[in-house]
């Protein structure tokens, strides 16, 4: 089933524990325990999430990560910035102060060991266009995610594009979300519609809908006609949310695109995902030859955890065999390795 | 302690991650300064998925048995570090981490009576990638003891 061979290698981002650490039922070296065990040996860390003291964790802080990551056998893929535009109130940051938190960003990716920073959706090309130089500088690239119900035809990632074949930097380019790949509605999102109180055919007809590409975005005033509740308006906005488009409308992008959050939202019990169709997306990921890291990113825990105990750890350890398995490791190799002792992730 | 039901629609993004987690249970208590109760206080946490400076917490309001607290009554205390409601617009060098459990403290000589109240949190944070502001609501009924 494997049509050649790759380079793809398997990470996970911390966001995927979001629910333990919350509840600090994992510390921050149990994710990097975790992922070293699975294999996953390329982290991608939220430094306003996982840092104590952001944006100045102290030495302290980077010599125990540093430790951790010789300790496990790990490696720092990516950093996800956050960009606070509205951080002074009643005005908007100016592109000059937008640059330097970027850099400030910047230099805890690089110290942290980093090569690939996410920039969020809501950065300005121009930020982006400013801060450059100074990635290319300290080695990194700076990449903007492509999240739902962001494209690579929205006209905000159009002006990015141009800024990107403009600029030729090595250091700009994509870090795309494969949540923009949910081919069907997802069961967890449903289902807790229908718990919150929604009607099985409100939720029936947005499901039907968006799973056959029908006008998602006629739902709501449809919704409204048929007297529809706040819950059941809510399902309607959310299938405009959430999208489908061909995992191939990556290979154009495939010279910008340098590292993959594999977002996810529920692993089945038969190891795989329930809405987003990772079989395609790695043939396609496969095809264009590209040689980065699969990130971990699940994002089931907040539709799940009204009813259910959340465990993080069992439904990422899920995608990675489902990986595993995509990816042609499974040969000979098993699953759940330890880290130690020459395990291959090619 | 139950959690009451708040309908909520679900809204883009990760606006609403933990607002079942906000208030934090068992951590109701009266404030004491000498013989006098002053006010009483609570465990709070952010809704969200990170941690957020401190000027972009819009509001932190706090209703119990369907009282809600004077926005100059109301005080935060992240990490050790006390400020009161007003002022946190104008705090950039400060944070709530994510997940941390920061004391929200009202002013209300007498303070509340001991027992069960049932008790309403609702957070309202300028989040930059969200169009309006973000946030959350949490309601649960606490037990106040001594």
């Amino acid at each position: 089933m494997l049509s050649t061979a790759h380079q793809i290698k398997r990470g996970v981002s911390f966001y995927s524990y979001q629910e333990e650490c919350f509840l600090k039922k994992m510390s921050l070296e149990d994710c990097v325990s975790e992922a070293a065990a699975i294999g996953a040996l390329g982290i991608e860390i939220i430094p306003e999430q996982s840092m104590t003291g952001y944006p100045d964790p102290g030495e302290a802080f980077y010599r125990t990560w540093d430790g951790w990551m010789e300790k496990y056998g790990t490696t720092t893929v990516a950093t996800d910035l956050f960009l606070d535009t509205k951080r002074y109130p009643g005005r908007v940051m100016t592109l000059d102060e937008m640059t330097e938190s970027v850099r400030k960003d910047l230099d805890i990716a690089k110290r942290m060991g980093a090569k690939h920073v996410r920039a969020i959706i809501n950065t300005p090309p121009e930020v982006m266009e400013a801060c450059a130089s100074y990635a290319e500088k300290l080695g990194l690239k700076l990449l903007l995610e492509v999240h739902a119900p962001f494209h690579y035809e929205h006209p905000w990632v159009i002006r990015h594009l141009e800024v990107m074949h403009r600029l030729q930097s090595p250091a700009l380019g994509f870090m795309p979300d494969m949540g923009t790949f949910v081919e069907r509605f997802p069961r967890v999102m449903s289902d807790r519609a229908l718990r919150d109180g929604a009607r099985s055919r409100f939720v029936e007809l947005a499901v039907e809908t968006y799973n056959s590409r029908g006008d998602v975005h006629g739902l709501m005033d449809t919704f409204n006609y048929m007297g529809a509740n706040p819950v059941e308006q809510g399902i309607a906005r959310l299938s405009t949310f959430l999208t489908w488009n061909d995992p191939r409308v990556m290979l154009e992008h495939m010279p910008l695109i340098h590292h993959i959050q594999a977002k996810f939202y529920e692993m089945t019990d038969e190891g795989t995902e329930y809405s987003i169709p990772y079989d395609k997306i790695i043939q396609v990921l496969i095809e264009g030859g590209y040689n980065g890291y699969l990130s971990s990113e699940y994002e089931g825990n907040r539709h799940i955890q009204d009813i259910f105990e959340v465990d993080s750890v069992e439904q990422v350890r899920r995608q990675h065999r489902m990986f595993e398995r995509l990816l042609g490791e499974d040969d000979g190799v098993a699953a759940g390795a330890p880290a130690q002792g020459g395990h291959s992730v090619r | 302690m139950k959690t009451t039901g708040l309908l909520q629609a679900p809204l883009p993004r990760e606006a609403t991650v933990f607002d079942k987690y906000m208030i934090v249970e068992d951590t109701l208590r009266n404030v004491v300064d000498g013989d006098r109760v002053t006010g009483f206080e609570l465990g709070v946490r952010l809704p969200y998925y990170r941690g957020l400076g401190l000027s972009m917490v819009e509001d932190v309001q706090v209703t119990v048995d369907g009282e809600t607290a004077p926005v100059s009554a109301v005080s935060l205390t992240v990490h050790g570090n006390t400020y009161k409601l007003t002022d946190l617009p104008g705090i950039f060098d400060d944070r709530w981490e994510m997940g941390e459990v920061a004391t929200v403290a009202v002013d209300k000589p007498g303070g509340l009576g001991r027992g069960e109240h049932s008790v309403a949190v609702r957070e309202r944070l300028r989040i930059s990638y969200m169009p309006v502001p973000g946030g959350g609501a949490d309601q649960k009924v606490l037990t106040l003891r001594d």
